[in-house]
């Protein structure tokens, strides 16, 4: 069964010229060619994009979710990197 | 006259491929080809109903492209007879579509070229369509063919079955000629060798032979069908033949 | 020697004893942030952890509803190639077509839980898992495309919204895709009862006995009463759920039957009536008996959809097998010219 059984693929779509290509779904198939029609006919009937990218799920890695406080919470005190961390004097433009 | 009864060639192509492969919804080998199916099936119910409707203001008798699709007796049905042959098995089909998308995909681009405006603006737009069932049922001819020996032994099977039924993609009568004449057919003498070329490369690539029996069957384009063509139209004209005459 | 191992085999049993009541305390932490976070409407991503109760309760109704959207193709698929025109065929193909999507849609949504879609529809095949109920009810005339279109779709949809809210990240990004593209589906399904109704006598009779025979089904897709249902508490505390069965089908029943006043039908209910103090329909029993025998395999059409769905996958396998091989082939191919 697990011989013939089509790898998992994930779906990233470009909706328009401009934007990034977003994560939209999985679909199963046997090659990547054959994933990037799935894909077009899954995913865009409706003219949702523009370009598809698929890549085999088993080779997207992950940050643990259990490391995510050490992961992302020390840039939350971080503020200075924000750019209305600052006083600007009244009068002063295009800053 | 001429005109319109190449329209019906075209349009009953497209509307009789577009019904069988309908048929398949539902019941498609995995999900995602069941999408794929469905989907050459719309663009071919599409196209018939631009050249059906195109057909219909040719006549000028009142006719639309439904009244002509669903309204005809079988003889006056002038698709190939190779559109109208039974799915089979998922090999059948594929296969079905690649000889038929192969010589669309040819035809589609010497169409654009016709001095019938509204002809050419239809062969643009599907020859976009044709080239992507083409890509896709070629594709699929390669991976049956070169799969497993099973998968092998039934789509060379598939192949042995259809091929009788491929001179008939290339029927010219005296009908075509005069609209080559008129410019509204481009020269096509040439399509079938630049077809065999194209089928050729897919099929080494699958390692399918074309079969050594050459006889060959013709038929549909005058109006002679295979026994499958009743059955297939007493499905697609139920509606109107048992409720005539009503808005839907 | 034997002292030693006595010693090591005690101190396991030791560990082992001291460990219980440790992972259950940090079982019931977890669980107790995990409710925190549904209760503050932080969703829950895929790679998150979450009590196996709720992976497994999100397995079956997901797998559930990507069952029933597979299977709902069959009844419809039924009059692709009757379509009575070729505006109709290509829009009911459509719309079909569309069924299988959200199918994907959601086995994709399954599969971020760690189940595996095959698995699934192989549980759906020998009958472990269900789907709906309505699917199981044979459509006879095309009248029914237009009922289906308009009921079936409308009740979906009704369940379906509140869906696009659930605490299940992935389920709820693949029903707001499943809403926008449904509102699409009921549409078309109301324009056909239209047309039916404005058209001939036989027309509006045809669209009548749809009406009739579907009208029933849609109520029973809401599933049992409140008080008959088994998971509702605890998957409404998980926002897994976000309506009750009855409330959602008196909201329902009450949208819908000023639409069919609208196109003239008569609802097949005698109980029916506009309460004004409660400011909803009050309507008649639903036959219960019914819904039992078939969500339990009795109805007209459940052995020909069960069979429908077995047969495509068997006649898939080969081909399924042969890409397999060839993408194989190719790989070893490429691996040789390197």
């Amino acid at each position: 069964m697990s011989q013939q059984e089509w790898p998992l693929w994930e779906v990233f779509i470009r909706s328009k010229k401009g934007l990034n290509h977003k994560h939209v779904g999985s679909l199963r198939a046997p090659d990547a060619q054959l994933a990037v029609e799935n894909a077009r006919d899954v995913y865009t009937r409706r003219s949702e994009g523009i370009s598809i990218w698929v890549v085999l799920s088993n080779d997207i890695v992950a940050s643990d979710p259990s490391e995510s406080p050490e992961l992302f919470e020390p840039a939350d005190d971080k503020v200075y990197r924000h750019p209305t961390f600052y006083d600007v004097p009244d009068g002063i433009s295009h800053m | 006259m001429e005109k319109f009864n190449y329209l019906l060639r075209l349009g009953d192509d497209s509307l009789i491929l577009g019904q069988r492969l309908a048929e398949w919804c539902g019941h498609g080998p995995i999900l995602e080809e069941d999408i794929a199916m469905t989907n050459i099936s719309l663009d071919l119910i599409g196209q018939a109903i631009s050249v059906l409707n195109y057909a219909g203001d040719v006549e000028c008798k009142g006719r639309d492209g439904d009244a002509l699709a669903f309204l005809r007796l079988e003889k006056d049905y002038k698709n190939l007879l190779l559109v109208e042959q039974k799915n089979g098995d998922f090999g059948d089909t594929m296969m079905r579509q690649f000889l038929f998308d192969a010589y669309r995909k040819l035809l589609f681009e010497r169409l654009q070229s016709s001095t019938d405006k509204q002809l050419a603006a239809i062969a643009e737009k599907s020859l976009k369509e044709t080239r992507y069932h083409f890509k896709h049922s070629a594709e699929w001819v390669i991976r049956l063919g070169d799969g497993t020996d099973e998968s092998h032994k039934r789509v060379q099977n598939s192949l042995n079955n259809l091929w009788r039924y491929t001179d008939e993609l290339f029927y010219v009568d005296a009908s075509d000629k005069v609209l080559t004449k008129q410019g509204i057919l481009p020269d096509l003498s040439d399509l079938k060798s630049l077809w065999l070329q194209e089928v050729n490369t897919v099929l080494d690539l699958a390692t399918l032979q074309i079969p050594t029996n050459n006889w060959q069957f013709e038929g549909g384009r005058k109006g002679v069908h295979s026994e499958h063509m009743g059955y297939l139209l007493s499905e697609l004209q139920f509606m109107q033949r048992v409720y005539p005459n009503m808005e839907w | 020697m034997l002292i030693l191992f006595v010693l090591i085999v005690l101190k396991h049993i030791f560990v082992l004893l001291s460990c219980v009541p440790m992972e259950n305390k940090n079982l019931e932490l977890l669980e107790e942030k995990f409710q925190q976070k549904i209760d503050q409407d932080i969703k829950i991503e895929p790679n998150d952890w979450m009590p196996d109760n709720y992976r497994q309760t999100l397995i079956r109704q997901i797998s559930q509803h990507a069952h029933s959207e597979v299977v709902g193709m069959l009844p419809e698929g039924n009059w692709i190639t009757r379509a009575p025109n070729l505006r109709r065929k290509a829009v009911l193909l459509a719309k079909v077509q569309d069924e299988a999507g959200h199918g994907l849609y959601l086995y994709s949504a399954v599969e971020t839980l760690g189940a595996d879609r095959e698995d699934t529809i192989d549980d759906l095949h020998s009958g472990k898992v269900k789907y709906s109920s309505i699917f199981n009810y044979p459509t006879l005339s095309w009248a029914d495309m237009g009922a289906i279109g308009w009921l079936v779709d409308g009740a979906a949809i009704m369940n379906q919204v509140p869906l696009c809210r659930c605490s299940y990240g992935p389920y709820a990004r693949a029903m707001v895709r499943v809403c926008k593209e449904e509102s699409f589906h009921q549409r078309q399904g109301f324009e056909i009862m239209t047309t039916l109704c404005k058209g001939t006598l036989e027309q509006k009779a045809m669209a009548q006995d749809a009406f009739n025979r579907f009208w029933w089904p849609a109520l029973m897709m809401f599933g049992p009463n409140d008080a008959d249902s088994k998971h509702s508490a605890q998957s409404m505390k998980w926002k897994i759920k976000r309506s009750t069965n009855d409330e959602l089908r008196q909201q329902f029943i009450d949208v819908t039957v000023p639409q069919a006043e609208l196109l003239g039908l008569t609802i097949p209910d005698a109980d029916l009536k506009w309460n004004e103090s409660t400011n909803h329909y009050d309507f008649g029993t639903i036959n219960w008996d019914e819904f039992w025998q078939v969500v339990n395999g009795n109805g007209p059409c459940n052995a020909e959809r069960i069979e429908a769905r077995t047969k495509a996958k068997e006649n898939g396998l080969w081909v399924r097998a042969a890409a397999m091989a060839h993408a194989e082939k190719q790989r070893e191919r490429t691996k040789q010219s390197a």
